[in-house]
């Protein structure tokens, strides 16, 4: 059989003194599908990285198929048979599908002949279940094309063992079922092991025949995905003490008078190409609307353009009836605020402390500042007055806001955003990359604020997330609002088709 | 002028595109393959200067040309060295080195090379592709630098090795996404030392084209910009080896603008008409600079374009 079997015993790695790892067992049987869940910093990424030779084990032992194994290096883990399909990718962006491939199989010979070696491409890629064009390139790929680019390059390679980090992150519930389904097909086959890192419990429940659950750098939960519940696995996941925390509570209210009106906007990439194609949504007063939509389809241009970060080129945006452009002076004239996507990099300026940052937005406006002179005591009274009233954990207001956990950092942008109470707030994957206390603390603010009479424009690439928290969802495919629905009574798997693209013109009009 | 004139002109600019632009030919290409890999080499004014003055003395002392010319690779090849090893420690900027090796090469050619301004050395044979016709301007115009057809065919091994070879894929993929490099276990460093320094031996190539051939002799006024402007040259050429040849020609054909001018007796503000490149690089930077999006088809690991 080529599929895999591998053990690993009492895994264990430090970092420093962080023990990242401490008493890892993971039982992987051949041509199954293994589900290894966790929190955030529970030690996932670190396990596989052992696994595939980034990182090299303190203590335990890695057995493969019952023989015991030291991985050093990548090169020995692939020369083993195990593949590994990054969350971030790795595809080189400017060179073509069958570059790509050819440059993953290595042993280049020094002169390529290129009918020959695309006609084998064509003939591996009939064998798998994926179509790409070998001619494109990764810029002009979308995010799930690139991600079945990473599985095909790792495919080629034949191996025994496929370890995916989050694959499904980027995807639509069609296409991560459609990848799903395939690499489940292949394992059960007996082709190869698939060990499989996520946080969906549908995937777990859906495609994984084990599963098991990290925390805190060792084993707490190991068995059969059918014999495991999803209210199971996250307990395990968060510890006894804690349960899943209640959903934040939606007041019923009627949505108020329109605060954003986004007219026909367009808005151009990175490389110039369109982004946003004349777009067009409104958001009303105490209403949470979300934005779906397999990303990279213009949900990063557009809210980069609404909050001043980019360019327009077309169309108009109005806040309460008057243009708007992202202007610091309209921002504070109209109270617009923002939760951008990755905090530290686009809502704070990483070496500056904690309470500089809760003030980069009113600094120079009274109290915190007379007449250009700024109130330094002030700024970190209130920094100390939002620390504990948001429980953000920061060795004090001083401490450099880099310094902070992901977590904190987005509790201390949150603090900043809606103490001062907003009249629209505009937010970009709040949760991503954060533990579930923070989720829920970032949901709950979230909510309070709609409740509180603010607009949020929300756009996320989860699905489950804007089901949960919006009022209302718009789906965003190739930079226009393609379709619309009350998240009440949304049908999953009919806003997935229509985040795919492939929505039929009478489905538009229901 | 007359109609005469008008064709003498054309002709002068013609020959004038190849006698002046494949200095900028060589420069460019060696330019082209060093930023492939994902790093700018500012310094190529520096190797083109200090290279043309090594390839004339060698050329002088050995009395043979292509000694000289071998030379003059050789010497571009190992200041490029410089610049790729120091780039190659952690932290430290492709661009400020680049500065810094350009004022070396200027400062090492001018010093050793004051024993170099009075002799005669040996000069890069013509291809006289001319001689079919009776009318001396155009056997002038096609009397061409031997080196002219190399850089030619550089330009066209270049264009098929980046998609044909694996040292292209290679150094396509340093220049795109080290982190894809470095997944696949290449070391990225190592190939952007070696496109560097064959960047190095490829510009150096032009500056024994300066000194061997025109204008030929060797004086501390040499490039006067000429590796600077084949950096912009580059960009304007999407580092596409084939147009930076025919971006090549085109800064040739506008620095022959003034001497042609003078040859046919319009000697009017010929200064001005010398300038012209320079105003052409200018001019080039505005039209295809844009605020919107990255250069299209740069090298995404390129400093300029982040």
């Amino acid at each position: 059989m080529h599929a895999m079997t591998l053990d690993t015993l009492a895994l264990g790695k430090r970092f420093g003194s962080f023990q990242a790892l401490s008493d890892a067992t993971l039982q992987i049987r051949p041509g199954t599908v293994h589900a290894l869940l966790g929190e955030n910093g529970a030690g996932k990424s670190t396990l596989v990285k052992c696994l595939s030779g980034y990182y090299t084990a303190d203590s335990g032992s890695i057995l493969i198929d019952g023989r015991e194994q030291t991985i050093t290096a990548p090169a020995q883990a692939r020369a083993l048979g195990i593949g590994m399909v990054y969350q971030h990718f790795t595809v080189v962006p400017g060179m073509t599908v069958a570059e790509n491939l050819l440059l993953a199989r290595g042993a280049l010979p020094p002169v390529i002949h290129w009918a020959g070696v695309r006609r084998a491409l064509t003939n591996f890629m009939a064998t798998t279940p994926f179509r790409l064009d070998l001619d494109a390139r990764p810029v002009e790929l979308s995010a799930g094309e690139k991600q079945k680019l990473e599985i095909l390059k790792q495919l080629l390679l034949q191996p025994r063992l496929l370890i995916l980090d989050e694959p499904t992150s980027v995807l639509t519930p069609q296409e991560a079922d459609e990848v799903l389904g395939a690499l489940r097909e292949r394992a059960h086959a007996g082709m190869c092991s698939v060990l499989l890192i996520t946080h969906k419990f549908r995937e777990v429940t859906a495609f994984a025949d084990d599963v098991t659950v990290l925390r805190r750098g060792c084993q707490v939960f190991s068995g059969r995905a059918t014999d495991s519940t999803p209210a199971a696995l996250a307990e395990a996941m968060m510890g006894v003490a804690r349960s899943l925390p209640a959903p934040p509570q939606r007041l019923l209210q009627p949505p108020g008078p329109e605060r954003l009106h986004v007219s026909q906007l367009q808005v151009n990439g990175d490389r110039g190409e369109p982004a946003v194609r004349g777009l067009t949504l409104s958001v009303h007063a105490g209403e949470i609307v979300g934005v779906a939509g397999v990303s990279g389809n213009g949900q990063r241009e557009l809210m980069q353009a609404l909050t001043g970060q980019r360019q327009h080129v077309g169309g108009s945006v109005q806040v309460d009836q008057q243009p708007f452009h992202g202007w610091r002076h309209e921002n504070q004239r109209l109270c617009v605020r923002s939760l951008p996507e990755e905090p530290l990099l686009n809502a704070c300026v990483g070496a500056l402390s904690v309470a500089d940052n809760m003030a980069l937005r009113d600094f120079e406006q009274a109290p915190l500042a007379w007449h250009g002179w700024i109130h330094w005591s002030r700024i970190r009274a209130r920094a100390r007055e939002w620390i504990a009233r948001h429980g953000i954990k920061t060795q004090g207001e001083r401490a450099p806001i880099s310094s902070l956990s992901g977590g904190n950092v987005q509790r201390v942008v949150l603090a900043r955003e809606v103490s001062v109470s907003a009249r629209l707030l505009l937010v970009s994957n709040p949760v991503f990359g954060l533990d579930f206390a923070a989720v829920s603390d970032v949901h709950r603010r979230l909510m309070e604020a709609r409740n509180a009479g603010c607009a949020v424009l929300m756009v996320s690439e989860d699905l489950d997330e804007l089901l949960s928290l919006a009022d209302r969802i718009v789906v965003i495919s190739a930079g226009q609002i393609v379709f619309e629905t009350m998240a009440a009574n949304a049908d999953r798997n009919l806003l997935g088709r229509h985040m795919g693209g492939h929505d039929q013109p009478t489905e538009l009009a229901a | 002028m007359s109609a005469h004139a008008w064709v003498d002109l054309l002709l002068a600019m013609l020959g004038g595109a190849i006698r002046v632009g494949t200095p900028f030919l060589f420069v460019s290409l060696g330019e082209c393959l060093t930023e492939k890999s994902g790093r700018i080499n500012l310094g190529l004014e520096g190797v083109l200067v200090f290279s043309a003055m090594a390839g004339f003395g060698a050329a002088w002392l050995t009395s043979s040309v292509w000694l000289g010319v071998l030379a003059a690779g050789l010497a571009g090849g190992l200041l490029a060295l410089v610049h790729g090893l120091v780039c190659s420690l952690p932290q430290v900027n492709d661009i400020a080195v680049g500065i810094g090796i350009m004022l070396l090469g200027n400062g090492l050619a001018f010093y050793l090379g004051k024993p170099l301004m009075e002799p005669q050395a040996p000069q890069i044979p013509s291809l006289m592709l001319g001689d079919w016709s009776s009318s001396a301007n155009v056997q002038a115009a096609l009397h061409i630098n031997a080196l002219f057809p190399l850089g030619l065919a550089l330009a066209l091994l270049l264009r098929w090795g980046f998609t044909h070879t694996r040292w292209g894929l290679l150094v396509r993929m340093v220049g795109d996404s080290a982190d894809a490099a470095r997944a696949l276990g290449t070391s990225v460093n190592g190939v952007r030392l070696a496109a560097t320094v064959a960047g190095g031996f490829i510009a150096g190539l032009g500056g024994a084209s300066l000194s061997l051939y025109y204008p030929g002799s060797w004086n501390e006024g040499l490039s006067s910009g000429q590796g600077l402007i084949a950096v912009a040259l580059v960009i304007f050429a999407r580092w596409n080896p084939l147009r930076c040849l025919a971006a090549a020609l085109l800064f040739g054909a506008a620095g022959a603008v003034g001497p042609a001018l003078q040859s046919v007796g319009y000697g009017a503000a010929y200064q001005l008409f010398n300038a012209l490149p320079y105003a052409l690089t200018l001019l080039i930077l505005l039209l295809t600079c844009s605020p919107q999006r990255a250069a299209r088809g740069a090298p995404m690991e390129l400093g300029v374009t982040r």
